[in-house]
């Protein structure tokens, strides 16, 4: 067990050092976000501002989007962390991993932990950033709801480097990638309600859109950080925990049989 | 000497191909062990199954009194290995490196630094741990592996082909590296190569190994003789009266003539024997012409049990094959 502990706490200190180094990491993660705010929240939200006004009861488009983009970045940087582990398969650091006399759900749980806090770290930074362009008003929000949209945050990136993993264990070459972004990540974002809320979307999308574990995230975290009133916090807070039971108990499954290296 | 493993019909199977075919042998504690052979021979194989990266298709094998299927974590903890395609992490030092293999195999703080400090200097890269181990050579890649193996002081240490692509000089310093760990840190160390010179330098015991099968084991001195030891060419002048003298000899084996006065005399030490032959010639009145003394190498043993070469194979079919099957 203090084995476990202490590889857990390895695995994690080798995301920390290998975040600390990628600086172009850190500052590329940020351009996306604040692009999809500054050009989608401000030319949106000024093209359907009445008919938005309508929908979410006088809330701004920007303050709409901000807990969106929030999920945004924790969805982008958890998955394709946890799909990184692809490159420690193509140069060999992931045999140095098996190897070592370490359970494998100490593996994923150091991998989990690690890349969350790295994706939560970026989700952070954006935050203050929201707060600084007065996107998100820091007063209004409180601790205690400030500390939920923190639990929040965490959740919504275990789940997804869960997934993340879980995509992993199944590939065998890098060809996956381009494929696993295009018909998973991108759809399980718009459908997140990121963008548009999905109360007034046809029937076909809300059923999607509730099979998308980022949904609940965006809708906790939106009534949490803007007062919009969405399924409610209770909810979305069960769910995600759901949903990170499940990812983690298949992933855990699943990297059990995981290759050393690409074949 | 104890054995410290033990391999008992181990068999791996890809599908049809079999890399690995029923192998049983003994390792003993203390030793340096060589598996010589071809690219494409199972050496790779035989290493990761021994060190629990696959599992054997059938047989079993113990590794310091472990077996390698049911008692894993167990089997990791004795041994260190060093894989022949490089594992580091190059987006972090290499003291990182080191520091991060030290925790995962829970060496303890105070001594996972002395461990770092001592094996940094036994590969002498004191001077580069802060470096990026992506702006290091293939030989410091290397030698930062086998530090990082030294850390937690496994029983057992694997080298996977540890000097292929190295230059000649940092080979010959990798061996000395590999002599003095088996020495001074009694570590039992088990390599594979397909470079002759390296088997009879550094082993004190040699395995043969061919399309999966182990087919002769000794030290490198036992399978040379299993040839028939050192051959000596001499050329006389009265080679009927030379070979008379030459089956008296109780150090000759074997004594075979040709025409034109060309005698070959198979002994176990050849150098020892050419001046004493060239005396009693002497004392004879028999004129040496020329002589001439051939050891077999561990090639000649190769060839004679395998009818084939090993050959420098580079990115050929039998090393396409190999990378296939490696690591699955």
């Amino acid at each position: 067990m203090a084995g476990d502990l202490s590889a857990i706490y390895t695995l994690w200190l080798r995301e920390i050092i290998r975040f600390k180094r990628a600086r172009s990491r850190v500052i590329g993660g940020f351009v996306g976000p604040l692009m999809w705010i500054a050009i989608m929240g401000v030319g949106l939200g000024a093209a359907f501002s009445g008919a938005f006004a309508q929908a979410t009861h006088g809330e701004t488009y920007l303050m709409f989007v901000a807990p969106g983009v929030i999920g945004m970045i924790l969805l982008f940087g958890s998955i394709f962390s946890a799909i990184s582990i692809i490159w420690d398969r193509q140069f060999g650091f992931m045999k140095e991993i098996l190897v070592a006399p370490i359970s494998r759900m100490s593996i994923v749980l150091g991998k989990v932990i690690g890349s969350a806090t790295v994706s939560l770290i970026n989700a952070l930074v954006l935050f203050v950033i929201l707060v600084i362009f007065g996107v998100i008003n820091v007063w209004t929000i409180g601790i205690i709801n400030f500390l939920l949209a923190m639990v929040f945050m965490a959740l919504i990136s275990t789940a997804f480097v869960s997934m993340g993993l879980i995509i992993v264990s199944r590939m065998d070459s890098f060809e996956g990638f381009q494929l696993i972004s295009n018909f998973l990540v991108t759809p399980m974002f718009f459908l997140s309600g990121a963008f548009f809320p999905i109360n007034t979307a046809p029937d076909w999308m809300k059923v999607l859109a509730y099979i998308d574990p980022l949904y609940y995230g965006v809708d906790g975290l939106r009534g949490l950080l803007t007062g919009f009133k969405g399924l409610g916090t209770n909810i979305d807070l069960v769910v995600l925990i759901i949903a990170n039971v499940i990812l983690f108990i298949v992933a855990s499954i699943l990297f059990r049989r995981i290759k050393a290296s690409l074949s | 000497m104890q054995s410290i493993i033990r391999i008992s019909k181990l068999t791996k199977k890809y599908g049809e191909f079999v890399a690995v075919n029923n192998i049983t042998f003994d390792i003993k504690e203390g030793e340096i062990f060589g598996l010589l052979g071809p690219n494409g021979a199972g050496k790779t194989t035989t290493i990761s199954m021994l060190s629990t990266i696959n599992e054997p298709t059938s047989g079993s094998a113990k590794v310091n009194g472990h077996d390698i299927v049911k008692d894993k974590d167990r089997v990791r903890a004795s041994i260190g290995i060093v894989f022949q395609d490089q594992s580091l992490d190059d987006q972090l030092t290499g003291r990182e490196n080191l520091d991060l293999h030290g925790r995962l195999y829970g060496v303890p703080p105070d001594e996972r630094k002395r461990a770092i400090i001592r094996s940094l200097k036994i590969v002498e890269l004191e001077d580069k741990q802060n470096n990026l181990v992506k702006t290091y050579s293939g030989g410091m890649r290397r030698r930062l592996e086998i530090a990082r193996g030294l850390i937690h002081k496994p029983k057992v240490l694997f080298l996977d082909e540890p000097t292929v692509g190295l230059d000649p000089q940092t080979r010959r310093r990798l061996w000395s590296y590999i002599m003095d760990l088996n020495k001074k840190e009694d570590m039992t160390i088990i390599l594979t190569t397909h470079y002759i010179e390296e088997a009879e330098f550094l082993c004190d015991r040699v395995g043969i190994i061919d399309n999966g099968k182990v087919i002769k084991i000794g030290t490198p001195d036992e399978l040379k003789d299993s040839l028939g030891g050192d051959i000596i060419t001499a050329v006389v002048s009265n080679q009927k009266a030379f070979e008379k003298i030459a089956n008296e000899n109780p150090e000759v084996k074997n004594v075979k003539g040709y025409d034109k006065g060309k005698v070959d005399i198979a002994t176990k030490n050849g150098s020892k024997l050419i001046p004493e032959l060239i005396n009693i010639a002497h004392q004879n009145r028999i004129d040496v012409e020329s002589i001439m003394l051939k050891r077999p190498s561990l090639e000649d043993v190769f060839i004679s049990l395998t009818g084939k070469e090993i050959r420098e194979e580079s990115g050929d079919n039998t090393t396409t094959m190999r990378m296939r099957f490696r690591g699955r």
